[in-house]
């Protein structure tokens, strides 16, 4: 037995962590990636800026103002106990929102590229062909963007397998509820595991190597751009 | 359809009255200083040619019409429907327009068919046939392909043929044939002949060539750095002093025949088309007994005779009756609108000649015909 009970546990926790964020993400970023390739609002650097903000700040900061934010004291800390929902920190629900907060850039970036590299012709041919907004967005641009999509949900959904520093401000360690893989490795090492540490982070490593090499594989010949400037983000 | 707008006014029927101001602002071409101003009326039917310089803004009033381009000021009202006015302005996609820019634009993630039912799912009313419009710009063998394995005069052939399939009101044709080299344009000219043959709607046309201003337009608008400086019938046009020198040269008409003879020794063929027979041509030697071919005769080829007493160098000479004859106040030349048979001719007559023929109406005379282009 390579895996202990409790390792099973922490991917299984994981990839549901990872699967719930990286549908939110999607859903979240469609509209903002958007806005960000289209509008001609001034409000579009200081956004750009606010969702890159992740790339370049150390998850602590991030995961220490989330804890405020979402504690019992903070503004949506208050909102959520009041709506009946309870505290977040420290629980899964907490770290969803952590998370997607975290890997927002991972999944705006490579959708923005993409929406911005389309250009506007498909959509005005697809408004000649009487194709209204709603028409041309999931007839037209969604297709077109299918590589961008598939890039955008793959960067997500790993950078989320990896995260460690806002999941451990903000949801601790609990087993079966907030202790993910990442946390569970931090665990053994402190505890001087290697031998378990070994076959998890290896799992890591095989595993974010695949998700790469078909994220590299899925990209059109042409559009090696597409994903190089997605992996500006990397 | 009502849809669409309001009926304005009655005498607009069978009219496209633009009337717009433009400032395109995002056009990377546009200096700043461009503005658009035309306020014409064109027919509302048959093929108007929007022809003029790059840069003269012929782009830019399709786009107008199109509703691609925002309109400053303006008035659009197509056959009786208004398009924009002060109060409102109908977004593109509920005008009921084809539309084929210049480079071919398809969808990239759609087979041929795939692109040609996109516009089938969106059309207003069914008078357009897929299974009509496929034979008839000769796309059966192309349906199952991806745009990015056609060649430029295919892709744009599924481009018009989409345009079409959308059963528009109005159709507008951005240079189709300006990114195609010239044999690919002689294989997608056909295709636009045969549209204009049939086209219940009207078609605005825009082009900087002058063959495709005289093979397809019936009515002509000349634009000059954004403002109009020719707009009339091409029947007319000959007689006019202001038209650009370039297309009074090329005024003509394209005769529609069939091989019947072929003569190697002097490498002529005989055609015989509606009117009669012509004496053609064929340098390349190419034309087969029985084959169909199109004839191209210009006005200023053309010359007019009463009787066929008097011997002359020319081979060709039909006997034509009198159709019109358009003279404009302080022009040199006159044309006449001939009749041969049942097909049309054009004849580029100097005025002393009118008089010295006293040429009316009805009249039965020779027409004869110096040159006859041999078309692909």
């Amino acid at each position: 037995m390579t895996f202990s009970e409790a390792d099973w546990l922490a991917i299984a926790l994981t990839l549901q962590l990872a699967s719930i964020s990286t549908i939110l993400l999607l859903i979240l970023s469609t509209p903002l990636a958007w806005w960000l390739a289209t509008s001609r609002s001034g409000w579009r650097g200081p956004v750009a800026a606010v969702v890159a903000l992740p790339l370049v700040l150390p998850p602590t900061v991030l995961g220490f103002y989330l804890l405020i934010i979402l504690g019992p004291q903070g503004l949506i800390g208050q909102l959520t106990v009041a709506l009946g929902l309870g505290s977040l920190p420290f629980t899964f629900q907490g770290l969803v929102v952590g998370s997607v907060l975290y890997s927002l850039p991972f999944v705006v970036q490579p959708l923005h590229n993409t929406f911005a590299s389309l250009g506007t012709r498909p959509l005005e041919m697809a408004a000649t062909l009487h194709a209204g907004p709603w028409d041309r967005f999931f007839n037209v641009v969604l297709p077109l963007s299918r590589h961008g999509f598939i890039t955008a949900s793959v960067l997500g959904f790993a950078h989320t397998v990896g995260e460690f520093g806002v999941v451990l401000m903000i949801g601790g360690n609990i087993p079966g509820e907030t202790r993910v893989v990442s946390v569970q490795i931090y665990d053994y090492v402190e505890a001087l595991n290697f031998q378990q540490a070994h076959w998890l982070s290896g799992a890591l490593v095989i595993f974010s190597f695949l998700v790469l090499l078909i994220v590299y594989w899925l990209q059109p010949r042409q559009g090696m751009g597409t994903f190089a400037m997605g992996s500006r983000v990397l | 359809m009502s849809q669409y707008a309001s009926r304005s006014s009655h005498s607009l029927e069978n009219t496209l009255r633009l009337k717009l101001l433009a400032i395109p602002g995002v056009d990377p071409k546009a200096d700043g200083s461009f503005v658009l101003d035309i306020d014409v009326c064109l027919p509302g039917r048959g093929v108007t040619a929007i022809y003029g310089a790059s840069g003269s803004g012929k782009t830019t009033l399709l786009r107008c019409i199109a509703g691609l381009e925002s309109v400053a000021v303006g008035e659009l009202t197509i056959n009786g429907d208004t398009w924009h006015n002060r109060q409102h302005s109908l977004p593109p996609h509920q005008r009921p327009i084809g539309y084929v820019f210049q480079e071919a634009s398809l969808f990239q993630h759609l087979t041929v068919e795939g692109n040609l039912r996109f516009a089938e799912k969106r059309a207003h009313g069914n008078e357009m046939q897929f299974d009509d419009i496929v034979p008839m710009m000769s796309l059966q063998s192309l349906l199952g392909r991806n745009p990015d394995q056609l060649s430029g005069g295919e892709r744009q052939r599924v481009a018009i043929a989409r345009a079409l399939l959308i059963n528009p009101n109005l159709l507008l044709l951005d240079e189709p044939l300006a990114a195609l080299d010239p044999k690919r344009r002689q294989d997608v000219l056909p295709y636009l002949e045969r549209i204009h043959r049939n086209a219940g709607f009207p078609v605005l046309y825009v082009t900087h060539s002058i063959e495709e201003v005289t093979r397809l337009a019936d009515f002509l608008l000349v634009l000059e750095q954004g403002r109009v400086s020719v707009a009339g019938e091409m029947i007319e046009m000959l007689s006019r002093s202001d038209l650009p020198l370039e297309i009074e040269e090329e005024m003509g008409v394209v005769l529609e025949g069939q091989i019947l003879s072929r003569e190697p020794r002097w490498q002529l063929i005989t055609v015989s088309f509606a009117g009669g027979e012509l004496q053609v041509r064929d340098r390349a030697g190419l034309g087969a007994v029985g084959e169909s071919v199109r004839l191209r005769v210009l006005a200023r080829d053309v010359s007019l005779a009463l009787d066929t007493q008097s011997r002359s160098s020319i081979l060709n000479r039909l006997s034509a009756t009198v159709v019109m004859i358009n003279q404009q106040p302080a022009a040199a030349m006159a044309t006449v609108k001939l009749s041969v048979g049942g097909s049309l001719l054009l004849a580029s007559v100097a005025i002393p000649s009118v008089d010295e023929l006293s040429l009316r109406v009805g009249q039965q005379l020779i027409a004869q015909i110096k040159s006859v282009t041999l078309l692909h």
